[in-house]
């Protein structure tokens, strides 16, 4: 099996543990420090204004692994900490380096995840005058990062990185950059790892509500008759899962999904309603559009959640409670807000919460649901065509007895995904959801892979996302990760040409994608590959991955023009669903 | 409508950039800007006055209490507080018209800082409507140069808001936690 591999430590190394002062140059402090906060592993790049950093790699027992463009590396870092919750670390050189490590960070910001970027940077006395590839990369990552340092002296190194892994990881997490000039990883200084320790003034990510706040909040759950819970991406990061159940099962809340909650709660769970907002189900929407009463737990009330602001859920009142009070009253006003950690919050209201059956607004929901069920496409007979949804239902049924980790690129497979692999494990789905970044699906796998060696990681891609970082495949093959790959290839940048079909009057520009062959693409890189045409044929290729030692790529070629149903349009009311054709009639014309 | 508050930072380089770098990101206005030492060397002070309505001015606290070098944040609008903005006016003036300023300026409690033969410059300090009020009553001698400083604030009275003394450290969790609720 592909273990995770340990470098040997070599003699002469500073032993870690004690808090003996030594003298040591700036860069052997860095990795001392990183390996002192725990970090195994950091993926990255080298390059001229890093070499003192990679030059002492040599004295510490932390894993590199050597990506093939930098934006690579901060999503592995990002699958890294969504698979289990640390902070992941990223290394990249000054200029171009930091650059292309931007839409990873902008990713991690969007999404909360914690991640450390460490970039070098050119000589602190060139600095500002332009020199060889030299960029201004904490000017750049100031919108996008929690926080970043320029640290132009060896002795401000180790304060930095224990402050940036404090800061990335508490409170709502996010990515923190660290850029270090060349001379500072140079520079000699004496090492002191107490006196590194964060001291941070003004940074409070300890926020609780006050009592009164509680009393309003639980008055309101009492006198809901029609309550909903929205289950967001906090309640991952918080750690909230059993605690939300408990509430939802005490108080007989039914749970509506946010993307980035998928996994916090199991989906067989019978308070759970499946995914909300663009494309989730009609009745989910519908049942919050007709709450009395919604409880925001983690999450943000994201534009793709809520539809038209101004006909939202105009009959409930609104709980909201987040660890960020910037989130509170941002784009939905709500009635009481909690701003603290989820699973205190909730430890704390659980044992004032009153018991009640909500059997009625349960029963409405059912029938809500009404029979989409059975119009689904997956009872649907094989009429030999192979749809995604197929795929992913067929992939779920193949997985979901193992310990499985998806991570999905960005689009049309990612909504199928999200609609049909029913999620029943905690940090068992890995999504770009806020920035929506195509190309994250295949480095993020792999920093999951390397964070979770035991579990099956799966990356299910559309065809575009994939070619935008499909590089990493090298980085598959020379690191020996068992990653399985489902590309979902259907010849196009299938959820813009579905917005083209929709909007732009079937006006296909520049939708059509050319694509390699896939499965020669990996076999030239000794990845075991396959291509699928048939719905029977889906359960054996799946099968045979999971079989194979090594990484396996599976191109599906699916139905080219299909479409990711229902669909609340942009700036549409969450209840105006583009709703579902009739599945039996659509195959009828097919044949 | 107009909102004054008050940001203690740490006194590092660029924090100033981040606090005016978040009004730009989230689409706040900044209608002025000062910043300044206090009297810890450690802690600078900003005052910003920005275009708001209730709810934007809470987002905006929110949100630059959430920068890592931000202390703490006081919006002081609605409460007794002392506004002052500073302007330096310089005017035309000729032999006829020198007293007729120099008797405004008086009126307004400016200071003469410069006679030259054809124009004078005062200093002003008061809220901002009074030194919009003696820019107006100056506009038809000819301003030649007006610069002011933008409003610095400070609550009246003995109490001041109290600064975070106590770092915040991994796992510590503090007693004294101020609720954010709304």
């Amino acid at each position: 099996m592909h273990s995770h591999k340990t470098k040997a430590k070599k003699p002469g190394r500073h032993e870690t543990g004690g808090n003996d002062k030594t003298t040591m140059i700036g860069a052997r402090i860095l990795w001392e420090c990183l390996e002192r906060e725990g970090v195994t592993t950091v993926f990255g790049y080298p390059g001229g204004a890093i070499l003192p950093a990679y030059d002492a790699l040599q004295h510490s027992s932390i894993r590199h692994i050597l990506v093939r463009h930098e934006q690579g590396a901060t999503h592995m870092a990002d699958g890294y900490a969504r698979a289990t919750g640390e902070v992941g670390v990223a290394i990249a050189t000054s200029g171009p380096g930091a650059t292309n490590m931007v839409t990873g960070i902008a990713t991690a910001m969007m999404d909360s995840t914690p991640i450390v970027c460490i970039t070098g940077q050119v000589g602190s006395k060139l600095l500002g005058t332009d020199a060889f590839q030299e960029t201004d990369i904490t000017g750049v990552t100031l919108p996008i990062t929690k926080h970043n340092y320029l640290i132009t002296r060896a002795d401000e190194i180790a304060p930095a990185v224990r402050e940036a892994m404090y800061v990335a990881k508490s409170g709502r997490p996010g990515p923190v950059l660290i850029d270090i000039t060349k001379d500072a990883q140079q520079g000699s200084c004496e090492f002191d790892w107490e006196a590194a320790a964060p001291r941070m003034r003004g940074y409070r990510p300890d926020l609780s509500p006050a009592k009164q706040e509680y009393e309003k909040a639980l008055e309101l759950i009492r006198a809901a008759k029609r309550p909903v819970i929205l289950a967001g991406h906090g309640i991952e990061v918080s750690g909230a899962g059993n605690e939300v159940h408990a509430f939802a099962e005490k108080a007989c809340i039914p749970m509506a999904m946010t993307l980035l909650g998928l996994g916090a709660l199991p989906a067989s769970h019978f308070l759970n309603l499946g995914m909300m907002g663009m494309h989730g189900e009609a009745w989910v929407n519908t049942t919050i559009q007709e709450a009395d009463l919604l409880l925001a737990f983690g999450m943000r009330f994201d534009d793709r959640v809520t539809g038209n602001l101004k006909t939202y859920a105009p009959n409930a009142k609104k709980i909201h409670i987040d660890i960020d009070p910037a989130e509170i009253n941002k784009n939905v006003k709500v009635e009481v807000a909690l701003v603290g950690d989820l699973r205190n919050i909730l430890k704390e209201m659980l044992p004032q919460l009153e018991p009640a059956n909500h059997a009625d607004w349960i029963e409405h929901i059912r029938s809500l649901k009404g029979d989409t069920a059975v119009r689904d496409i997956q009872n649907l007979p094989d009429n030999g065509h192979l749809y995604a949804a197929h795929v992913i239902s067929d992939l779920w049924n193949e997985t979901r007895g193992r310990d499985t980790i998806i991570v999905t690129d960005v689009g049309q497979h990612q909504m199928w995904e999200a609609q049909y692999y029913k999620h029943e494990n905690r940090r068992s789905l890995i999504t770009s959801g806020g920035l929506g970044t195509m190309g994250f699906a295949l480095p993020a796998a792999i920093g999951a892979k390397v964070a979770r060696p035991d579990a099956d990681v799966w990356v299910v891609a559309g065809d575009g996302g994939f070619q935008m970082t499909m590089a990493e495949l090298a980085t598959i093959a020379q690191e020996n990760l068992k990653v399985n790959i489902a590309i979902i290839n259907n010849g196009y940048l299938g959820m813009v040409r579905q917005w083209q079909e929709f909007f732009y009057d079937r006006n296909y520009e520049a939708t059509p994608l050319l694509s390699p062959d896939f499965a020669k693409l990996g076999e030239a890189y000794g990845i075991r590959s396959m291509v699928i045409h048939k719905r029977s044929d889906v359960i054996p290729a799946v099968r045979a991955a999971h079989a194979h030692e090594g990484a396996v790529l599976i191109d599906f070629k699916v139905e080219q023009e299909d479409t990711v149903y229902p669909m609340v349009a942009a700036g549409a009311a969450l209840h105006e669903m583009i709703r579902r054709p009739n599945p039996l009639v659509e195959t009828a014309e097919d044949e | 409508m107009l909102h004054t508050i008050v940001v203690y930072v740490e006194n590092k380089p660029g924090v100033l950039s981040r606090v005016v770098s978040l009004f730009r990101r989230r689409a706040f206005n900044i209608d002025s800007l000062t910043v300044g030492r206090t009297e810890k060397p450690e802690v600078s002070r900003m005052t910003i006055v920005t275009e708001a309505d209730e709810d934007q001015a809470r987002r905006i606290v929110a949100n630059v209490y959430k920068l890592v070098n931000v202390l703490l944040v006081d919006d002081v609008t609605g409460h007794p507080a002392l506004l002052r903005d500073l302007a330096l006016v310089k005017v035309a003036a000729s032999q006829s018209t020198r007293s007729q300023i120099l008797d405004l300026a008086a009126v307004f409690r400016a200071r003469v800082l410069d006679i030259a033969s054809d124009s004078i410059t005062v200093e002003l300090t008061g809220g901002e409507e009074k030194v919009d009020r003696l820019l107006e009553l100056l506009t038809p001698y000819g301003l030649q140069e007006v610069v002011r400083t933008g409003i610095v604030a400070m609550r009246r009275g003995a109490k001041s808001p109290t600064l975070v003394t106590k770092p915040s450290r991994p796992g510590a969790m503090d007693d004294d936690n101020v609720s954010q609720s709304v």
